[in-house]
């Protein structure tokens, strides 16, 4: 029978090799998330106070990050501050930092635009219910926010589980690189190994970022107001 | 209504300002216990935001308002403890959009007053079924007409079991097809009683609700009188001029 190339996969350790480079892919995306998370609910919360100068950095943060590619960032923070600094961080936690800096820019700006689009006479209506300040954010402001949040949220996350591909030329191992170390290896026996390494890659990130798209959808659909 | 001639909130020299803009200059009110006070008068005169020093939205700069023995006039009020007792409905649809009509009628009742909430399902229900809104209690408020959702905003500050209810200009942003509806669930509660302030430009209503018209102009009440002698014959020449505007 002609070979398929399809065994590839199944070859050795290939099979859990693939998954634990997806782990890392993983890994570094949930860490980032997380702290991402927690710092652009700060910043977007510094957003929403009336100094202008504090509006004007985090503005300028956020287009900083949104014109320069990840890409450079990593470069520039792996290749050029760590020589720079003199410090020796590993490409890990580079791309944790770096896309960490980003998820806050970019959930700075959910957050921002979450809390600036309550309307003003929901806050009086509760006010004359007589709901104190802390039942105000608890049943009326947090809830909505988190619902005008959650949809871009998830799709920064997808974005951000995507981008992490890029984390390959910084000399991280992760689910693309592990890819292409088997498809050197098993190229000679069996030609289309590439495309059935790639295309289990493929499968693998639908697999992650489907449900978070859907989800997304799904959020966008139920609250819609 | 006013026999009894218990006075439940008195108003004296209320002075509010934005700024060096003047817009509340010297207001003296009583409010008796079962009345319905309509204020009117011209746009910017100055009675939304009486209302709204009325249960703390805005502040005041000077005067007093007596209200269950405590001056809230002053500073360090217990605004939440008030505003379970003076109720307002706005004129925006102002029902929380992401809670169906009867979490939004039942928030206050659970959640300020903690009360059983068997009690107040109870209550919140008969409240739905009096202004024909019981079969909506599980919708959201954007699948309500706007004549709904401020029926359903009267629910929910009648709910509260206030003394006193303010209303201001709930008619103003409806379909004039939903005005009418809104308004007979104000005359059904003038009817049982309830002490109401109620701010409108609807003139045909506020002679049948009113049982004292005030007229402000310019932050200042002109005339106080019944409707019946309001709408008659008014003292003023700024209240005739206001009425003859509303006779086209």
């Amino acid at each position: 029978m002609q070979n398929l190339g399809i065994e590839v996969l199944f070859e050795g350790s290939n099979m859990e090799r693939l998954l634990g480079g997806l782990l890392v892919t993983i890994e570094i995306s949930f860490i980032s998330i997380v702290i991402g998370t927690i710092l652009g609910v700060f910043m977007g919360l510094l957003r929403t106070l009336d100094s202008k100068l504090l509006k004007f950095i985090l503005r300028l943060y956020l287009e900083v990050f949104r014109i320069i590619p990840i890409l450079v960032w990593l470069y520039v923070v792996y290749f050029g501050f760590t020589p720079l600094l003199d410090i020796n961080i590993s490409g890990e936690v580079t791309s944790i930092l770096v896309f960490s800096l980003w998820g806050a820019a970019e959930i700075g700006d959910i957050v921002r635009g979450a809390l600036e689009s309550m309307p003003k006479h929901q806050i009086e209506s509760s006010k004359a219910l007589g709901l104190s300040n802390g039942q105000i954010y608890r049943y009326i402001l947090i809830p909505q926010a988190l619902r005008r949040m959650l949809p871009g949220s998830i799709n920064l996350a997808t974005r951000m589980i995507k981008t992490t591909s890029l984390v390959v030329l910084i000399g991280v191992i992760e689910v693309v690189k592990i890819g292409q170390q088997i498809i050197e290896l098993g190229v000679i026996k069996a030609p289309t190994a590439s495309f059935w390494v790639y295309g289990f890659i493929f499968i693998l990130y639908f697999l992650v970022c489907y449900p978070l798209s859907r989800l997304s959808k799904r959020y966008e659909r139920k609250w819609q107001n | 209504m006013t026999d009894s001639k218990e006075i439940l909130l008195e108003v004296q020299q209320l002075q509010k300002s934005f700024g060096d803009r003047i817009v509340l200059n010297g207001i003296d009110l009583q409010v008796g216990k079962g009345e319905v006070i309509v204020i009117l008068g011209p746009s910017g005169c100055g009675k939304s935001t009486f209302l709204r020093c009325l249960n703390g939205l805005e502040s005041v700069q000077g005067g007093v308002i007596q209200y269950r023995g405590q001056n809230l006039a002053e500073g360090n009020v217990d605004w939440p403890e008030v505003r379970q007792h003076i109720g307002m409905v706005f004129q925006n649809y102002d029902l929380f959009p992401h809670m169906t009509v009867i979490d939004n009628i039942l928030l206050g009742p659970l959640q300020v007053q903690k009360r059983d909430k068997n009690e107040a399902l109870q209550q919140a229900e008969q409240l739905l079924d009096r202004v024909g809104l019981l079969d909506r209690k599980d919708a959201y408020p954007r699948q309500l007409s706007g004549g709904q959702k401020q029926r359903i905003a009267i629910v929910r500050a009648l709910c509260m079991n206030p003394d006193i209810i303010l209303f201001d200009e709930v008619t103003a942003s409806l379909d004039p097809e939903m005005v009418r509806e809104v308004l007979d669930v104000i005359l059904g509660l003038a009817n049982q009683g309830m002490t109401m302030i109620i701010v409108t430009h609807e003139m045909g209503f506020a002679k049948s609700v009113g049982d004292r018209i005030v007229f402000i102009d310019q932050g200042k009440i002109c005339e106080i009188a019944t409707a019946q002698q309001f709408f008659t014959a008014p003292a003023t020449e700024r209240a005739q001029h206001f009425l003859d505007i509303f006779q086209y």
